[in-house]
């Protein structure tokens, strides 16, 4: 019996671990006792980017968005929509307090704005059956290449798309494969970086888990470029999903006769080795990973002698990251003209001149919708944070947008209206990174969080180069020396000096732009640092150390009637007053943990 | 499985054609079995069987088949709304039975043809 309709249970990461899996048996034996399990499929797909609000599914032919799904739900579901045919409005998506609920996905804003190149498969297809990625005209684009084009006219293609490094350097895809084309040695490898060691950022596990062939197939289309027969994939273990799934993806591929020899009936040969990397942040620099391939310690080394020249056991090498790889079969299949048609500036002449496609960004931080997003070059941050992203929760004000990771910069409010483009990320001392995307509001604390990110990069300096190990180490002192009262403004001259000598002089691009949180802070929000040192106050409250606490003791009498939470809730045994009369705080004792202002229902307890 | 070539490719992808149609939900004609208390207690049930029957016998992978709630008008249940993506408005049947289904495939699905015998109006009342 043919399937009328098809339950798309979102199996990428985010909702696996809010029991999506659970969902789905629940679905399957609820189906059986209403015998509808000849008329109603349900499928697993990878990460639809909405996890936010996992996990979700969508009903398809219809394109009913359902979310926060639970197991006691779905008997209802199953009677309601798939019996009765009424969809349930409880369990759709509602954009606001006084808002209907939406009930198709293509109507959500976070889904109507998004463009998707890379992930145009997520949410289709069950990522673990390659006839359903062939279905959505998979390795057609390799086809194409093997038996319609040259080596050479694959190469000139990726050229005019334009396409750059989508790991966060920016560089032209095209000009590094032909480099590497053109340097010579028989032996000679790919690698797909799929090392994402970025705090809070999953593009590149979203990619594998939802798509793993378009990521083979590209790197497929790479090595015929280049002349490769060896590829291999450099992944993080703590990615067990989508380990998993290019396991699966690489053995039926190779089943099919896509990896191996004679790809195609054609002479073309490629195979792909799957490599763990165990979690080091430096093993995502190009360097340090294939050292970490080769079975040597994960440290970067000078690169007076390019990778695409002597790379991987000194062999020519071309490493790009998950998301470059699969564009590929996409430009292949659809032609640079395509892609050059969306995206930013003008990449006919020089390579370097615009930014073309689109971008994958994890949206994270204060914003009402978090989650993954594909959008295409030159949209602004603003349409990113408040059309696609919903604003920022509880009606705060936006203070910042950190872009680029850990290793990426501060962008201020006042400079919202700047688009997606590397040069231009780039030219306000940002970057486009990975593409991490985390936004504050008014309760964060700049300097705090400078710190947060410098404590990160400063842990996963791998030490090999003494600017990047010193050099953070003592940053990360000035800076914590401020979030406590004990910084100077002299302090503030200090750190610019040390993170422009950090950044000069640091082997690889970790130290080198490890100071960028700290010195794009600086530049924007220099004034939140001299409140800091000079009054030695946080605006934001977020530095503890630097808060007063005290009671109102009025509105602790009247209103709370002295009720004696604060008190219990103290652990420096701080606080002073009997049951039903005023209490207050003894400043000597006092510790400022912030635990008495958290349990305060009556709004008594004030932070100066 | 043997290596595949070029031409499996296609094969493939025309196999799941059906699949992909529904799951991207652009088909070329929509049918709407309903099934409210009324539809399933005239026999929505043989209905949406039936109409299931004639999709997988006929091969048609461009057809979404899909249910919704009471159309209001519950003495002529068990009724369907057949949609044509060239076609201007909805197609409601009343009353029907497996064999009226055959021959509104025949005609409405295959042909473009209303079935005016079992028609009750063009038009649609608002699913969602």
């Amino acid at each position: 019996m043919a399937y009328r309709t098809y339950l798309m249970v979102c199996a990428g990461t985010g909702c696996v671990a809010n029991q999506s899996m659970k969902i789905k048996e629940a679905f399957e034996k609820e189906l059986e006792k209403r015998k509808l399990q000849n008329e109603v499929s349900v499928v697993t797909t990878g990460c639809n980017g909405f996890c936010g609000v996992g996990p979700i599914m969508v009903v398809q032919p219809d394109g009913i968005f359902y979310q926060l799904l639970k197991v006691s739900d779905i008997p209802l579901l199953v009677e309601e929509h798939l019996i009765k045919g009424r969809p349930v409005k409880k369990f759709m998506y509602i954009p606001g307090e006084k808002e209907p609920p939406i009930p198709k996905m293509r109507d959500i804003d976070f889904f109507k704005k998004q463009m998707l190149i890379a992930l145009r498969n997520r949410g289709l297809i069950d990522p673990e059956k390659i006839e359903e990625y062939i279905a959505r005209g998979g390795y057609s684009a390799l086809a194409k290449a093997l038996t319609e084009m040259t080596p050479d006219g694959v190469l000139d293609e990726i050229k005019k798309s334009g396409l750059r490094g989508r790991g966060g350097g920016g560089f032209p895809t095209g000009v590094k494969w032909e480099t590497m084309r053109k340097v010579p040695g028989d032996k000679r490898y790919v690698i797909c970086n799929a090392d994402e060691g970025d705090p809070g950022a999953f593009m590149d596990r979203s990619i594998i888990e939802s798509d793993p062939h378009a990521v083979i197939e590209g790197m497929l289309i790479g090595a015929y470029a280049m002349g490769s027969s060896d590829g291999y994939v450099y992944i993080r273990n703590e990615y067990p999903i989508a380990l998993e799934r290019l396991k699966k993806a690489t053995g039926q591929a190779r089943e099919f006769g896509l990896l191996g020899e004679n790809i195609f009936g054609t002479d073309f040969k490629f195979d792909i080795k799957i490599t763990r990397g165990a979690g080091a942040f430096v093993c995502g620099e190009s360097t340090a990973l294939m050292a970490s391939i080769e079975g040597r310690p994960g440290e970067p080394r000078a690169k007076y002698i390019h990778t695409v020249e002597k790379g991987l056991y000194d062999s020519p090498t071309c490493l790009n990251n998950v998301e470059t790889w699969a564009n590929v079969p996409q430009i292949i299949l659809k032609g640079a003209k395509w892609f050059t048609s969306i995206g930013t500036g003008d990449v006919t002449h020089d390579p370097w001149g615009g930014s073309k496609g689109t971008k994958v960004f994890s949206l994270t931080g204060k914003v009402v919708n978090t989650g993954l997003v594909e959008v295409p070059m030159g949209i602004t941050l603003k349409e990113i944070i408040f059309d696609i992203g919903g604003g920022i929760k509880d009606g705060k004000r936006i203070k910042t947008v950190q872009t680029g990771g850990p290793s990426g910069g501060f962008i201020p409010e006042s400079m919202l209206d700047l688009p997606v483009d590397y040069d231009e990320l780039t030219k306000v001392g940002s970057m486009m990174g990975s593409g991490g995307m985390i936004v504050a509001d008014e309760d964060n604390c700049v300097v705090d969080m400078a710190k947060y990110f410098l404590t990160f990069t400063q842990e996963e300096s791998c030490g090999k180069c003494t600017p990047c190990r010193e050099g953070t180490k003592r940053m990360l002192d000035i800076l914590e020396n401020i979030t406590v009262g004990k910084g100077t403004e002299e302090d503030l001259e200090l750190l610019e000096e040390l993170s422009n000598m950090v950044v000069e002089s640091s082997l690889c691009a970790l130290g080198g732009s490890a100071p960028n949180p700290v010195l794009t802070s600086l530049k924007y929000f220099r004034d939140e640092y001299l409140v800091h040192v000079r009054d030695k106050k946080c605006p934001a409250h977020a530095c503890r150390q630097l808060n007063v606490y005290t009671i109102e003791e009025e509105k602790c009498a009247t209103v709370g009637h002295g009720c004696d939470m604060c008190k219990k809730s103290c652990p420096d045994y701080a606080i002073m007053g009997e049951p039903k009369k005023a209490h207050y705080i003894d400043q000597m004792k006092c510790h400022k943990c912030g635990a008495c202002f958290d349990v305060c229902n009556f709004k008594a307890i004030k932070i100066e | 499985m043997a290596k595949i070539t070029i031409a499996d490719l296609e094969k493939i992808r025309e196999e799941s054609r059906r699949t992909l149609v529904l799951r991207e939900g652009a088909g070329r004609a929509k049918i709407t079995v309903h099934m409210g208390t009324c539809g399933i207690a005239a026999g929505a049930r043989d209905i949406m069987s039936a109409v299931l029957k004639e999709v997988e016998e006929r091969e048609l992978s461009d057809i979404i088949v899909t249910n919704s709630g009471c159309a209001g008008l519950c003495s002529k249940e068990p009724m369907i709304t057949v949609e044509l993506v060239n076609f201007p408005a909805p197609v409601k049947y009343i009353e029907m039975t497996p064999g009226k289904i055959k021959q509104i495939f025949d005609s409405h699905i295959m042909k473009e043809q209303i079935v005016k015998e079992y028609a009750l109006a063009i038009g649609s009342e608002m699913t969602h």
